[in-house]
């Protein structure tokens, strides 16, 4: 049974010869043959190991690995979700790639996503539907669902994944697994497709803190190809992991959100809250009062870049070009009109719209203003709080088809999780318990920097607890 | 008959700054690679690229803002102006709007024989965009993106020039300055400096100016010159009979020598700026200014004094050095090579004897094969007697190109001047013997006939003589 042990545990494992990395490897391409039908959760796969660059002996060495398909790889396919980009084989690495690359890790395929990260529920993909391994019915969250889908059902023991509103935390949370939105340039951005440039964040999703605080170490830090990527020494969340920590004092916010949450998700959290208190954590509440304003801010600006961002797909250089097309007006037009899909032309068209000549101080202006204003209410909060716990999602995993045609309630599912990308600060969700076999995620955010913070009280937690060990039956 | 309606222009100056690497990648900006061999997955917008700010283009924006008393803007930032075009790989060019890095600066220009002011409004970088070669025989348009993401500085002007002379002569002195400054190659030819021109015509009494049309990408003083006249006319004549001028882009034939709308005010993109998020605002330290502040070299203006104040140079000739950036350097630096010849003397073989050499090869001072070291070296000849003018004048000709050494040169040439007073006073002798009625003539009061003795004395000696000296002889005798 591989697929029960921890990064820790296999990196032990690999080093005392008792496992191979060719059987690891093996093994997990094993299960993935074997499950991914169900789940769709891999856009790619990479069958051989042997075709990666030689096992280095560093940290991770051989330690298996699946990438959100957002991330470029030189020679493989990088699609984003897309039609756009179904056949585009990058021409380079990521930085998050080669990073992992060489510190040994072997990348087992990408994983399914909403398309170009746009969505909630992994349904927009090009590829078709992931699946949560809870319920096939149901949908794995987005867009990181691919990512969350197959760690959850230990397809991968860890996965790659980003956060552009809470595109790693709730697909973690739906899917029972930990999430860690890294503080907005810890990790690199240089070759991860983008979506919206000042709110995009890579991650990682795997089943505890822990692992994820070995990849975080290795993948995080300054990388020159990103100008907006953070050029500052932080602690080291491994040594620290361990550690004892002081009393924390966890700031729970007085929400308007709650109101429309679900009660049993609000109740886990009232267990949560008795668990951390039990482990001599202070609670007290705080007001964050403008987080009622995290979504319209989020659905301005997020947009605006994305309109931007996505102009390069023009079938011109590379990617999906319209066959019959007779100006360079209507190669523009079909190209994008057959490479993009529903809810990636909407906010493209939102975007535009907000940036156009007569609305942009009324809309995108003003959003950026009021961004300043939800930063600095977590910087009055951080004054008297270390953690902010909330849920991570208002509802538990909904149905394949449920919110399709309704993307404003799907919108509001990032309610909890914008505030952190608006802030640029680090966060994580976490498994705290399960309703009808369904599993409900708690939410942490942290000051700037304190990725080792928010590693060490989950962790600490996950040694209290055992939601994050629990693997779906059938995938087991 | 002078005309009632006055012309109002204003320039869109884009310089291309001459780093080695582009503005945000670090491919190489040199100009005549093979078609998109110089574009990178930067420059090509690959997905999940980032730009990276090449920090020399903020230096050398610096240079100009400091070099035309402008503001320099502290923290500047960079914006994305959004368009589709197949030359433009991202689907954005990234500019500035906001908080350029220069405001408010000025040039003096000397036009007709007045300093006028221009005004510059503002100095912002960006990146360039690609070439689009449309092959209407084979139906298709090729796109080589070496060019994308090469750095330029746009400077835009104020409405301040009146005539299309005046709007060249600006442009002249943009692309003096940024050759002195170097922060520019100065090369037309190859697209270093192309100009946008504002123009628009007004009753000369009134104040408020008229509706404008944009002429683009003119790259040449000749073209800004003629494009300007022929729109300028082209409004006129609309205005004259009645019409109204239309608000929009057009582009100069130079075959048909005309211009011709390129899209109209309706048809302009609305170009959705806001700032890229993937550059950080650029903030300009004091330091940094000060540091740059001193390094400044001297400026057209400043040298054209000083050629003035410590050269004695006359007016016309100093200008004519200071305006010529190669011409200028060439002097100074014969200046300090030279150990007998003073600057005006040199000025006048500058400006005489070897400008014209440069104007018959149709080159510049710099492309020369000639260094400076040689010049002086030959004109310190002459200043020493050593060599006639026309000697001189001859060597320079003998040397351009030529490896051999000044020494040999002369020795080939048979041209060393005689200055040994026994030598010339002999040959003298003998032209004055022969010459018995003019000298005496010449004894008897007739100074006059003493030009006809020397220039005897000269063609007996092949020209070699040197006729200072004989002239002494024969007054001597």
């Amino acid at each position: 049974m591989l697929h029960h042990l921890s990064i820790k545990e296999l990196i032990t494992s690999l080093s005392e010869k008792k496992l191979s990395y060719e059987e690891l490897f093996s093994y997990y391409q094993e299960r993935i043959q074997k499950f991914n039908p169900k789940l769709n959760a891999f856009i790619s796969v990479n069958e051989s190991f042997l075709d990666q660059d030689s096992i280095i002996e560093t940290k991770l060495k051989g330690i298996p690995i699946a990438h959100k398909d957002i991330f470029c790889m030189k020679g493989h396919l990088t699609t984003c979700g897309s039609k756009m980009l179904a056949n585009f084989k990058s021409p380079y690495d990521a930085t998050i790639i080669t990073r992992l690359a060489s510190a040994g890790a072997l990348t087992l395929g990408k994983t399914n996503m909403d398309e170009f990260a746009m969505g909630s529920s992994n349904e927009t993909s090009f590829f078709g539907p992931c699946k949560n391994p809870w319920d096939l019915k149901l949908v794995p969250g987005g867009s990181s669902g691919g990512s969350a889908s197959a760690v959850a059902a230990r397809l991968a023991p860890i996965a790659t994944a980003t956060d552009t509103g809470g595109s790693i935390r709730q697909p973690a949370a739906f899917c029972g697994v930990t999430g860690l939105k890294p503080t907005y340039g810890m990790i690199s951005r240089f070759g991860m497709i983008a979506f919206a440039s000042s709110l995009d964040q890579a991650g990682f999703i795997a089943p505890s803190a822990e692992d994820i605080a070995i990849f975080y170490d290795l993948a995080s830090g300054y990388d020159p190809k990103d100008s907006t990527s953070i050029n500052e020494q932080v602690a080291s969340t491994t040594k620290n992991l361990d550690q004892k920590p002081n009393a924390l004092t966890i700031g729970i916010a007085k929400s308007s959100l709650d109101k429309h949450a679900d009660p049993n998700i609000l109740n886990a959290i009232k267990q949560a809250v008795n668990q951390f208190e039990k482990m001599g954590a202070k609670i007290i509440d705080i007001d964050l009062k403008n987080s009622h304003l995290n979504v319209p801010t989020y659905y301005i600006i997020a947009p605006a870049e994305a309109s931007s961002n996505l102009s390069r797909f023009d079938g011109v250089r590379y990617g999906h070009r319209s066959e019959d097309s007779e100006s360079l007006q209507s190669l523009y037009a079909n190209t994008r009109s057959e490479g993009f899909g529903d809810e990636v032309k909407r906010r493209i068209l939102i975007g535009s719209y907000v940036l156009s000549a007569g609305f942009y101080d009324a809309y995108y202006i003003k959003a950026l203003r009021v961004r300043r204003l939800i930063a600095n209410d977590y910087k009055e909060a951080f004054k008297k709080v270390d953690l902010i716990l909330s849920p991570t999602t208002p509802n538990l995993p909904f149905a394949i088809g449920e919110k399709s045609n309704d993307p404003i309630s799907m919108y509001h599912n990032d309610a909890y999780t914008i505030g952190a990308n608006l802030a640029g600060l680090p966060a994580i969700s976490f498994p705290i318990g399960f309703h009808n076999g369904l599993p409900i995620g708690g939410h942490f955010v942290a000051q700037h920097l304190r990725e080792d913070l928010l590693l060490n009280a989950v962790n600490h937690f996950q040694k209290e607890t055992d939601f994050h060990q629990q693997i779906p039956q059938e995938f087991d | 008959m002078k005309s009632n309606w006055e012309i109002v222009i204003g320039l869109e100056i884009h310089v291309q700054l001459n780093t080695a690497s582009k503005i945000f990648s670090g491919s190489s900006t040199d100009f005549g690679a093979k078609p998109n061999s110089q574009a990178s997955i930067i420059d090509l917008g690959y997905p999940g690229v980032l730009p990276v700010l090449n920090q020399s283009v903020i230096e050398k924006a610096i240079k100009f803002g400091l070099a035309t008393d402008a503001k320099i803007s502290r923290k500047t930032i960079f914006s994305r102006k959004n368009y589709f075009y197949p030359d433009l790989p991202k689907g954005y060019q990234i500019s500035q709007l906001e908080l350029p890095i220069v405001q408010e600066g000025y040039v003096e220009i000397n036009f007709n024989e007045e300093i006028k002011k221009i005004r510059i409004t503002r100095a912002h970088l960006e990146e360039d965009a690609g070439k689009s070669i449309h092959d209407s025989s084979l139906g298709k348009s090729k796109i080589d993106l070496n060019r994308a993401g090469t750095p330029l500085l746009e400077i835009v002007s104020e409405p301040d020039m009146r005539s299309a002379a005046e709007a060249s002569s600006y442009m002249k002195y943009v692309h003096l300055l940024v050759t002195y400054l170097g922060i520019c190659d100065g090369n037309l030819q190859e697209g270093s400096l192309r100009c946008d021109a504002n123009v628009s015509v007004k009753p000369r009494e009134s104040k408020k100016l008229g509706t404008r049309t944009e002429i683009k990408n003119l790259n040449s003083f000749r073209f800004i010159e003629k494009a300007i006249e022929i729109e300028a006319q082209r409004q006129i004549e609309i205005l004259d009979s009645g019409g109204t001028i239309t608000q929009e882009t057009r582009l100069f034939d130079e075959e048909k020598q005309e211009t011709r709308s390129m899209r109209s005010k309706e048809e302009a993109n609305d170009y959705r700026y806001f700032p890229d998020p993937d550059l950080l605002p650029v903030v300009i330290s004091e330091e940094l200014i000060k540091s740059i502040q001193q390094s400044m070299p001297e400026l057209p203006n400043q040298k054209n004094k000083r050629y003035i104040n410590e050269y004695q140079l006359d007016q016309n000739d100093a200008a004519r050095i200071a305006n010529d950036f190669d011409l200028a350097t060439f002097f100074e630096s014969s200046i300090n090579h030279s150990k007998h010849a003073s600057p005006k003397q040199l000025a006048n073989w500058l400006l005489g004897k070897l400008s014209n050499m440069v104007n018959e090869k149709n080159i510049s001072f710099s492309k020369l094969k000639l260094s400076p070291v040689d010049v002086s070296s030959i004109i310190d000849l002459y200043i020493l007697g050593n060599l006639s003018q026309k000697q001189a004048g001859e060597l320079l000709e003998y040397k351009h190109g030529s490896e051999a050494s000044i020494e040999d040169l002369i020795t080939e040439h048979n041209m060393s001047q005689i200055s040994d007073t026994q030598e010339l006073s002999d040959l003298v002798d003998k032209i004055l013997k022969e010459n018995q009625v003019q000298f005496d003539e010449f004894k008897s009061g007739n100074d006059k006939v003493i030009g006809y003795l020397i220039g005897k004395v000269m063609q007996a000696s092949k020209g070699k003589a040197n006729p200072k000296l004989v002239k002494e002889i024969i007054e001597s005798k």
